[in-house]
């Protein structure tokens, strides 16, 4: 078995599994069931000023997008932070740390925007014997109208000058969570990094509106005939959190900056995807929502198994497919691939020949007793084939060998890389002749 | 109750046990399961259940409704093509037809669940009360359709849409044809057959006559005389003799005669059937009837098939349906001679091969105990009008369904061609009306 234990920025846990900040680790009671469950860490829901707490709507908080047999993809939540007193949350943070050392213990905070707001918070959470903070700079509803949470997380002077109020009002390591609701995730990660930032955690949630009730005439969940965006998050999102934690990965000014990966980390490959774009651990929300605690058993014995498979060292995957996440200019245009379709898997579908016929390059025959060739005179390898094929593995991507001419555009496969900066086509590639 | 009573007797079973025997075959989905099925359609390009449905239903789409949550909508697609779809989404072969044909039967061997998803469909726009078809302006013309099963129907629902008169004869009490009186109860319960033709009806200009037989009270000459275009879906009303001796004694008859009476049957715990119940024939009607005889509680069903297992016409998922009843299958046997003193005691049944010469009997024979034989060796047109060239012994149409005869169609099982099932003698009914709309005012 593989060793999971983890050290992120100086916090321990004994596995990359956290859960991150949101209603599963609201209290006490949710926090212990988590950790006799395995988890390795949590980041305590956020925590606001001292004072009356924030109120939640009394209706629906939740919206979810379902793909086959309700199977849960996407959830959106206008749930704010914590709607319970400061001082209940520090008093049960500092017993369940006591009673779980091993475990990471996050704290996630949002107050307002002055600095003496971060000041009066922070020995507060020292004292409970947390092991860090993480800045809520994300959530996209609500707090944001107050001029909190994404409303600062999309604004890098912001980000800079509260992470540096936090570092210069600490012991506690910070990680500064950011909002996908930005343009261009580099900047609120440089503007991190900048303010003294251990790390950063990515991502929070996506401004959202899941559907429309057709009938009321009103996004879902409807309060009284009403909605407002909320955030998304689940198995859908992930794609969009992959790519943003490669581009902190791979940005030279962020480069080597700790990670830790959020959103839709459902299973242990999710979360090793996360951990090879440069993740030392994971945050989970949504899925353990879905199903309970228990899943972080699959979790954990999955990326062992994992691991173990491939002879690796958990800090030996992380970032491990940083160097291959590239710009398009920098991909290789002489490396030329057709469709293949294994006829012996074809089940006469015909998924393939819809779609490259209607929409894509017309790279398909249709033969006698259903059969679906591809023609390679046509095909540019848009995969498209693959990704509507309804079988795994039934159509390919074959690679042309260096010295075959290619049917389509009858220019022979060079060995050599070449890319779109020296293509002669490239306006720019001129230009620097 | 006495399940052992010798002979041919009513109440073997309760009353309990007889419900839950006859209750529905394939309980209908309810929307969740309707949308999990519904989703496991690829939706083929030029899909294969297409080709496959002899009426063509546009199933990919007729699906895709129903995921998006329009079953109504998928229902109208169905009924479309084919206005019994509600009895073929109960009846059809599917296993043989769109399911074999779909493409996750190749991949998976579970196909998706085609014939459920159209009850589904069916069912809930039946539900609804709704009938989504009106009629074109009237022609003025009127067609005489006979028989009210499912060729006539389809027809007269088709030729009443294009804005003709139509008037429907039927030679029963009822109509529905082999709807009503020729398939298993639990295929179609809750008196699904007659639920059907009165939803059909609603289309308007369609006037119903029953007990009007051809050739009894009326006559194809003076249907001919009385209307535009007559068309007859008459079905086939006469069952082929066993040839074996003592094929009189009491206690044989013809099966479709017993499924006739059991569908008709307001107690099932008061219809009598046999102790030990010997079917002779390979078909659907052979299953109908066995299946049935051991619902109703008879001890032993036997199925008595002179060919091999491969030529049975009753597909291999009817064939398993019987076996996991109780009812016993045999092969390339015949019956040879009934044997009983003036009521059926046995059967004797003589092995058969096939040989170069044809099915040849072996010589070697066995005894059954049998206190109900039925005869369920197929069905012959019986009184074809006269003038009317046959082809084999059935009616000669073309493609359209035009007989010999000027102005007169047919369609359905008494026409030659097709396979004798419900789905396509309602693409017959259908594709006649077609032509003959077209004769009338083209």
């Amino acid at each position: 078995m593989a060793d999971l234990t983890t050290d992120f920025v100086g916090i321990k846990s004994p596995n990359p599994f956290w859960l991150a900040s949101a209603p599963p680790t609201d209290k006490e009671y949710n926090v212990r069931r988590a950790f006799e469950a395995g988890w390795g860490g949590v980041v305590w829901k956020t925590l606001g000023e001292e004072g009356p707490p924030v109120v939640n709507v009394n209706g629906p908080r939740y919206g979810a997008i379902y793909g086959a047999d309700r199977r849960l993809l996407g959830l959106n939540n206008i749930e704010l932070i914590t709607d319970r007193p400061l001082q209940t949350n520090l008093d049960e943070i500092k017993i369940v740390k006591r009673d779980f050392p091993d475990r990471a213990m996050v704290v996630s905070l949002m107050v307002p925007c002055e600095e003496g707001a971060w000041k009066a918070i922070l020995p507060r959470v020292e004292e409970t014997g947390a092991d860090g903070i993480e800045l809520n700079f994300g959530c996209p509803h609500g707090m944001s109208e107050r001029g909190m949470g994404s409303a600062v997380g999309q604004v890098p002077e912001y980000i800079e000058m509260v992470t540096r109020w936090c570092k210069q009002n600490t012991r506690m390591p910070v990680i500064v969570k950011l909002t996908p609701n930005i343009t261009d995730i580099r900047k609120p990660a440089e503007a991190a990094h900048r303010g003294g930032a251990d790390a950063v955690s990515l991502i929070n949630t996506i401004n959202s509106i899941t559907s429309v009730d057709l009938d009321l005439m009103a996004p879902e969940p409807t309060i009284d005939g009403k909605g407002s965006h909320g955030g998304y998050c689940g198995p859908a999102v992930k794609p969009i959190a992959l790519s943003m934690v490669s581009e902190i990965a791979r940005n030279a000014e962020t480069h080597g900056l700790p990670i830790s990966g959020i959103g839709g980390v459902t299973t242990w490959r999710d979360a090793a995807e996360f951990i090879a774009l440069g993740c030392g651990t994971v945050q989970v929300c949504t899925a353990a929502m879905t199903y309970g605690f228990k899943i972080v058993e699959e979790m954990t014995a999955g990326l062992s198994i994992y691991l173990d498979e491939k002879d690796l060292s958990l800090p030996d995957l992380v970032g491990r497919a940083v160097p291959n996440v590239t710009d398009w200019q920098h991909l290789n245009l002489n490396y030329v691939t057709k469709a293949r379709i294994d006829q012996d898997a074809c089940i006469k579908c015909g998924r393939c020949y819809a779609a490259c016929e209607d929409t894509s390059h017309q790279a398909i025959s249709i033969g006698e007793g259903r059969v679906f060739e591809v023609i390679d005179a046509e095909c540019v390898a848009c995969n498209l084939c693959v990704d509507v094929c309804p079988v795994e593995n039934c159509i390919t991507m074959e690679e042309l060998a260096p010295g075959t001419v290619d049917p389509r555009t009858g220019k022979t496969v060079e060995a050599d890389y070449a890319n779109w900066t020296t293509h002669p086509n490239n306006p720019a590639a001129r230009a620097a002749e | 109750m006495d399940a052992r009573a010798p002979g041919i007797s009513p109440g073997r079973i309760t009353e309990e046990d007889i419900a839950r025997n006859f209750s529905d075959l394939h309980p209908p989905f309810a929307p969740h399961e309707a949308a999990v099925a519904a989703d496991r359609c690829y939706f083929c390009y030029d899909a294969p259940c297409i080709t496959a449905c002899p009426t063509a239903i546009d199933i990919p789409l007729f699906i895709r409704q129903i995921q998006a949550g329009h079953p109504e909508n998928a229902a109208e697609t169905i009924l479309d093509a084919n206005i019994l779809g509600g009895m073929c989404a109960r009846v059809c072969p599917t296993e043989e037809l769109c399911e074999e044909a779909c493409v996750r039967e190749m991949a998976e061997g579970k196909p998706v669940e085609i014939g459920r998803l159209q009850r589904y469909a069916t069912d809930t726009l039946m539900a609804s009360g709704r009938h989504p078809f009106t009629r074109a302006p009237a022609t003025g013309k009127s067609i005489a359709v006979v028989g009210a099963g499912p060729a006539g129907l389809a027809c007269a629902h088709r030729l009443a849409m294009h804005g003709h008169d139509v008037t429907l004869y039927d030679a029963k009490p009822q109509p529905g044809g082999l709807n009503e009186y020729g398939i298993a109860a639990y295929k179609t319960p809750d008196d699904f057959a007659q639920e059907e033709v009165d939803w059909l009806l609603k289309i308007g200009g369609i006037a119903l006559k029953t007990e009007h037989a051809l050739g009894q009270q009326i006559t194809l000459g003076a249907l001919r005389e009385a209307h535009d275009a007559v068309f007859l879906g008459i079905g086939l009303s006469g069952v082929n003799a066993l040839r074996a001796t003592g094929e009189d004694k009491d206690g044989t008859r013809d099966a479709v005669d017993f499924i006739a009476d059991l569908r008709q049957s307001e107690d099932l715990t008061q219809l009598p059937v046999g102790r030990n119940v010997v079917v002779i024939g390979g078909g659907m009607t052979a299953v109908d009837a066995a299946v049935q005889s051991k619902l109703l509680g008879a001890e032993t069903v036997t199925i008595a098939y002179r060919r091999d297992q491969s030529r049975m016409s009753a597909s291999r998922y009817e064939q398993d349906l019987a076996a996991s009843k109780g009812v016993r299958l045999m092969f390339n046997v015949q019956p040879k001679a009934i044997h009983g003193n003036g009521a059926v005691r046995e059967i004797e049944l003589e092995y058969t091969a096939q040989t170069d010469a044809g099915l040849t009997p072996t010589g070697e024979t066995l005894r059954l105990a049998a206190d109900q034989i039925f005869r369920a060796i197929g069905q012959r047109l019986d009184g074809a009008p006269d003038g009317l060239t046959l082809d084999g012994n059935k009616i000669a149409v073309d493609a359209a369904g035009r007989t010999s005869l000027d102005g007169v169609w047919a369609g359905g099982d008494c026409a030659a061609g097709g396979n004798d099932l419900t789905v396509t003698a309602v693409a017959e009914g259908r594709d006649a009306a077609e032509s003959i709309h077209v004769a009338l005012t083209v």
